[in-house]
């Protein structure tokens, strides 16, 4: 998996992320939204990539350095080729969150806001989902799954992560 | 485009419509668990049935009852169905017919239906949020129609004004005069900015109002442009969000193609562009003087005010900064008129509010209710307690800058002014409700570590401030900490809410104070005494 490492003659990314560019006529205030096509095309942001994009939006790499570890969102690391995310909100939050993160910490080894030493899984945590009506919340994959508990999340990700590999 | 081309793409709609319609939520929540495949299958056992020349499927926005999900309406006038997974779709179709049917019904006249009153969310979960054509059938883009061509800006400004419309992102500042501040700005170039940041843990109004009704937002971003003399608008959603980002795209796109927004609105001389701004996860960026710091692309941090963004804001040019929830009420009050609107709610808290009820309660949801309801009949009544009944501990509004408000104050009415008394604030509309098992000091610590995290580091009362603050918690909580320590912390909410360069830090104490202030025993139960 992990599209970083796709044969470079096959790679349009370049292109798409410069066609982003131009379509916001390499103004600096598009930065953000640039950084978020260029992390949507490469999973995470390479110092490369960075550089590459101060030089095209003619901003000094310092604050392209800045926005990008400024925002929870940007990851300055590759992610692992799952993720698991938990939501912190309040609604999830009283109804067990922190119990079914502890759990799966304990479970597959890895603490919140890390990638597991063999690179499979990412267990992340977000600090409100919006989907407080089906709390506790749990992303896995993109995809969410409401009234969470942590025997089921523990089954899918072993599931997930044993499964063709 | 002009006003019978407007009729005529509504009576189109309408005559295009089956008698039946079955309502599918396909809004995050329900999506979550499993509404996408209910919907398919629906629209499989309508064709099964061979009644699909007059029964369609629609996939509709949030319908408020979230708990209850999946949800399916049947309209007009037909059941409300709870918890319905994929394969009882068949049942839900041949119940059409009167066969009995095992799926779970909702009654309508719970408290939870009966006490609200929908004027945001009058559309939600009764339209398609992608189809413009169903938003202009139920009255679209005729109040935007009707102010281009019969009202001035100062009258739009009026009508605001005589509203008693406050903002709904928190602060409450009312809206007529933040409008027509901006429109006395001086400036060539002026900007609308809708807050869709919708940082608070707990709260989903403004993304619910985003996926159901994304037009209603952007025609009220339109008449605010038009009452402003902006002829740009950027609407800022957080990135937590993409079903919303997606359907404000689609919408923005429609409304584009027939004209709405572009150049020369329903041939007159205003022009309204409206971009999408994407957040990147910062709590901070709803603040908005660091939410027009991330529009133009910087970290977002805030800056002292004033000046206010009302005089200089975006590029350093006159902005109009204003809630999701705020935005979707224009349309309602030019469409009802000024007074209809100030007629419901309280003295000084004008209109209706949208809450996302959470937590240990037996019915969570969206629920708008008119102002100067008590938290009683909201948290006991709509919401019906506990799940297991045991009593009700508490309620948290306002997220991190908000309170706990105690079961024996629930005879507080919501409304800006007694919610502060209580100790709390309005805040954007989050009510997360707590029983015995939250223990208040977890809690205070739990939302400082949260503004810890999301403290932007520019000021040092709230960058170094949080840590302590949040240290002292912790210490608290692991019972290790002493009474000198209880009023250090006093003093350090204190120092940390007077002298922060923004609300984030301003507010950050709040939750400690209003669980000291109700919850004392908890923290003192914790502190080790040495006599
Ligand atoms: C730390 C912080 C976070 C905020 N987050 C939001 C938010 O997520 N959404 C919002 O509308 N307003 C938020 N506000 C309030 C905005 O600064 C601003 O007052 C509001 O968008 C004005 O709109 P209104 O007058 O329509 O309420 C926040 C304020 C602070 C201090």
């Amino acid at each position: 998996m992990g599209g970083a490492k796709a044969p470079a003659a096959s790679d349009n990314r370049l292109k798409i992320l410069e066609a982003t560019m131009k379509r916001h006529q390499h103004r600096p205030d598009a930065l953000i939204e640039v950084l978020h096509k260029a992390q949507e095309l490469y999973g995470y942001l390479t110092p490369d990539l960075l550089s590459s994009v101060a030089h095209a939006l003619r901003i000094p790499p310092s604050r392209v350095y800045g926005v990008a570890t400024f925002y929870h969102f940007f990851s300055l690391a590759p992610p692992g080729e799952h993720t698991c995310t938990v939501c912190l909100g309040t609604a999830c939050y009283v109804k067990g969150a922190a119990a079914i993160l502890a759990a799966l910490e304990q479970d597959r080894g890895v603490r919140a806001g890390s990638t597991s030493a063999d690179g499979k899984l990412s267990l992340l945590t977000v600090r409100c989902l919006g989907a407080c009506g089906i709390a506790p919340a749990v992303v896995l994959d993109g995809d969410v799954i409401g009234h969470a508990d942590a025997e089921r999340i523990r089954a899918k990700l072993h599931e997930l992560l044993h499964q063709g590999s | 485009m002009d006003i019978s081309e407007l009729h005529a793409i509504a009576d189109r709609e309408r005559s295009r419509r089956k008698p039946i319609r079955i309502h599918c939520c396909t809004a995050s929540g329900c999506q979550a668990i499993g509404s996408t495949e209910l919907h398919r299958q629906l629209v499989q056992a309508v064709q099964a049935s061979g009644r699909d020349d007059e029964v369609e499927v629609v996939s509709v926005g949030c319908m408020g009852f979230c708990g209850g999900g999946p949800l399916v309406v049947v309209e007009p006038n037909g059941p409300r169905f709870e918890h319905v997974r994929p394969e009882q779709a068949s049942e839900v179709v041949a119940a059409l017919d009167g066969a009995p049917c095992t799926v779970q019904r909702s009654d309508p006249h719970h408290p939870f239906f009966s006490h609200q009153l929908p004027v945001v969310l009058r559309n939600g979960g009764r339209i398609d949020p992608e189809r413009i054509e169903e938003y202009i059938a139920a009255d679209g883009y005729q109040t935007l129609y009707r102010v281009l061509h019969d009202m001035t800006p100062a009258e739009v400004i009026e009508q605001l004004t005589r509203s008693g419309l406050r903002g709904r992102g928190g602060a409450g500042y009312p809206t007529g005069l933040k409008w027509g501040t901006v429109a006395k700005s001086r400036g060539e170039q002026k900007y609308v900015v809708c807050n869709g940041d919708e940082g608070d843990p707990g709260a989903f109004m403004d993304r619910s109002v985003l996926e159901s009704d994304p037009h209603l937002v952007l025609e009220g971003m339109c008449i605010a442009g038009y009452a402003v003399g902006a002829n740009q608008g950027y609407l800022y959603v957080r990135g937590e969000y993409p079903q919303a980002i997606s359907r404000l795209r689609t919408a923005i796109n429609q409304a584009r193609r027939l004209g709405i927004l572009g150049s020369q609105i329903f041939d007159t001389t205003f022009d309204f562009k409206i971009d999408i701004r994407i957040g990147a996860g910062a709590f901070v960026c709803g603040e908005e003087t660091a939410l027009i710091a991330s529009i133009e692309g910087k970290r977002g941090q805030p800056r002292p005010r004033p000046p206010y963004p009302a005089e200089s804001g975006l590029w350093g040019c006159p902005t109009l900064i204003n809630n999701v929830e705020t935005l979707a009420n224009i349309v309602p009050i030019l469409r009802g008129g000024a007074d209809w609107y100030a007629s419901i709610g309280t003295e000084r808290s004008k209109g209706t509010k949208v809450f996302a009820l959470t937590g240990k309660v037996r019915h969570t949801g969206l629920i708008e209710v008119p102002m100067g309801m008590t938290l009683r009949e909201i948290v006991e009544d709509m919401g019906g307690g506990t799940p297991d009944g045991s009593p009700v501990k508490a309620v948290q509004t306002g997220g991190p800058s908000g309170g706990c408000i105690p079961a024996s104050l629930f005879d507080t009415p919501v409304d800006y002014e007694s919610l502060a008394a209580a100790g709390s604030i309005m805040g954007s509309g989050g009510m997360v409700v707590m029983d015995s098992s939250t223990n208040m000091v977890e809690l205070a610590r739990f939302y400082m570590e949260f503004c810890m995290d999301e403290s932007c580091g520019k000021c040092i009362p709230c960058r170094v401030g949080t840590v302590q603050l949040h240290r002292l918690l912790s210490r608290i909580h692991q019972g290790i900490a002493s009474p000198a320590d209880l009023d250090l912390l006093t003093q350090l909410c204190s120092l940390v809410r007077d002298t922060s360069l923004c609300g984030l830090g301003q507010s950050a104490p709040n939750p400690v104070l209003s669980t000291l202030r109700y919850f004392r025993d908890e923290y003192e139960a914790l502190i080790q005494r040495h006599d």
